[in-house]
């Protein structure tokens, strides 16, 4: 399982509902769905563009789009889904405003996972290197890396507000772990490395 | 035909089949091949529908995905191809002889349509016991085939696989097989679709082949195999035999073809996938697949533009739009059409995994 999900699972799984209708977006090989369908007995859809990810998803016998997410989104009928992922894909798309409003539109729900760039470290990186943020989260170079969006929490809280959606949880990741913290929400975009926010329209 | 293929005759006497058409036709003959063997249960029959000029031996022109191991694993299915209606190789069609004058039909025989190729398999399944295919797939007029099955009978299709196909054929494609009968019908020789005895529209046949295998190919493959090479030579000939290998190749393929099909069949086949248009028969392509409770797989070749990836996606949008289980492949392939024939593990991967789901 790809090293970015493990972190989210536990917690994607407890907030999606037994028999719910899941729409995973860059579904990777579809281990996330196939989870959730093997705990939650979710009915899950994948949307994914590399065809080796798409035969993955079709061994572990989930549906799949082979494509672009916006192109897929678009098909769907208003609220089909009870829940819409986008677990750190976020980064990767061109149209992430579109991308979020299409997602509520399909969805009554979405989950969404991003590297945040907002981290201390990648702050102090770049002012004491001088290079671009490389981490263990975002190891690429900044002319091969395929995150053409630089997101951080507080900008995509702003975002959110922007676009009228509602942020029903949203939750900071510290220490490889998901914890409920006490700490105040400014302090989320400095200490930590990932967002996982869950919207509402 | 192969040495085992078989013969079921229906739809004799008064039970004539009604044609899309309004026509009558009976009794019909369809020839088929079946591998594996249907199970107690009798839940893993697959029926797999060939292209415009295929015939019943699906192992034969298909053996990148059917056969024993293989991804339509015929150790494991029990796998049922026929001969469509309206073709050459058995079944019934413009070459058989028509009982009511007893010479064979030509052009008598009545204009046929996809949706009356899957209504005489209708038959052929229940002669053959099937309750229910576990899945109907097919390569281009098989791939529409298998749509028409799922439109037609929603309960007796269980997954459908369409193949480098389409769910309404597009006016590009029906220009292509409009010249192709063009060639055949002005053949001197076409005499009207009653050449049975003489030698037939045979320059007719071989030039429609010619323009329809250039729709099966892409540039890129074209020019990978031929380029601008010259056959047998090495400067231009100032004439008007053949000069380029291209050429060669074409009228090689067109008098290839005229040995083993029909002129006639050409003709009603084609004519069949020219007025293929699920959208047009049901409303929408919504309302075609609305009853459907079957799990698809829809795959698409990227250098396909006789019937694109647009258009396969079309179904699958609409597939998508109902709320229908729908997987979507596109195969990145450089051999255009024909490139469901050719040797792809990703194809015969998403077939085999995609079965062994159902």
């Amino acid at each position: 399982m790809s090293q970015h999900i493990r972190p989210f699972l536990k917690r994607i799984s407890e907030l999606t509902p037994d028999n719910s209708r899941v729409l995973d977006l860059g579904c990777g090989k579809g281990e996330l769905l196939k989870t959730l369908r093997d705990r939650r007995s979710i009915n899950g859809y994948g949307v994914d563009i590399d065809v080796k990810n798409v035969k993955e998803c079709i061994r572990n016998g989930i549906s799949v789009y082979q494509g672009n997410i916006v192109e897929a989104l678009t098909e769907f009928q208003d609220q089909v889904f009870d829940t819409v992922i986008l677990s750190h894909t976020l980064q990767e798309i061109y149209e992430p405003k579109k991308v979020l409003n299409e997602m509520l539109r399909v969805g009554k729900k979405a989950i969404v996972t991003f590297p945040n760039f907002g981290h201390w470290r990648i702050r102090l990186n770049l002012v004491l290197s001088g290079h671009s943020p490389r981490t263990k989260t975002l190891p690429y170079e900044w002319h091969n890396t395929p995150n053409i969006r630089v997101i951080t929490i507080k900008d995509f809280r702003r975002l959110c507000k922007e676009s009228g959606i509602f942020i029903e949880i949203e939750e900071p990741y510290f220490r490889s772990k998901w914890i409920r913290t006490i700490l105040p929400k400014w302090t989320y975009n400095l200490f930590s490395t990932k967002g996982l926010f869950v919207l509402k329209k | 035909m192969t040495e085992k293929t078989q013969f079921f005759t229906g739809f004799e006497g008064e039970q004539k089949l009604q044609l899309e058409s309004g026509q009558l036709l009976g009794p019909i003959t369809q020839a088929y091949d079946t591998w594996g063997t249907l199970n107690a249960q009798k839940d893993n029959a697959i029926l797999v529908c060939h292209a415009l000029s295929g015939d019943s031996d699906a192992a034969g022109w298909w053996p990148t995905v059917i056969g024993p191991g293989k991804a339509i694993d015929t150790e494991k299915y029990y796998i049922v191809c026929p001969n469509a209606l309206g073709g050459c190789k058995g079944s019934t069609g413009p070459s058989s002889i028509n009982p009511e004058t007893n010479q064979p039909y030509g052009t008598d025989f009545p204009v046929i349509t996809v949706a009356d190729m899957v209504h005489a398999q209708r038959a052929l399944m229940d002669e053959l016991e099937i309750p229910k295919w576990k899945m109907v797939t097919g390569g281009s007029m098989g791939g529409m085939q298998a749509l028409e099955w799922v439109a037609l009978y929603p309960d007796l299709v269980q997954s459908c696989a369409p193949v480098a196909a389409t769910g309404q054929v597009s006016p590009q494609s029906i220009a292509f097989d409009a010249i192709g009968r063009t060639a055949i019908v002005t053949d001197p020789a076409f005499n009207n679709g009653h050449y049975y005895g003489s030698e037939g529209p045979h320059k007719g046949l071989a030039t429609a082949r010619m323009i329809g295998h250039v729709t099966y190919l892409s540039e890129q493959s074209i020019d990978d195999k031929f380029g601008r090479k010259l056959q047998e030579k090495t400067e231009y000939g100032y004439h008007f035999d053949t000069d380029f290998q291209i050429e060669s190749y074409l009228k090689y393929q067109g008098d290839k073809f005229v040995d083993r099909f029909d002129a006639n069949s050409y003709l009603y086949l084609t004519k069949a996938i020219s007025y293929f248009d699920l959208p047009k028969k049901y409303g929408t392509m919504d309302t075609a697949f609305e009853s459907s409770k079957a799990r698809f797989l829809v795959i698409a070749i990227t250098t396909d533009w006789l019937y694109t990836p647009e258009q396969s996606k079309a179904v699958v949008k609409s597939l998508m739009h109902l709320n229908k289980d729908v997987t979507y492949v596109e195969i990145d392939s450089h051999y255009g059409h024909d490139s469901f024939l050719i040797e792809n593990e990703d194809l015969s991967d998403s077939i085999r995994l995609f079965l062994e789901n159902v």
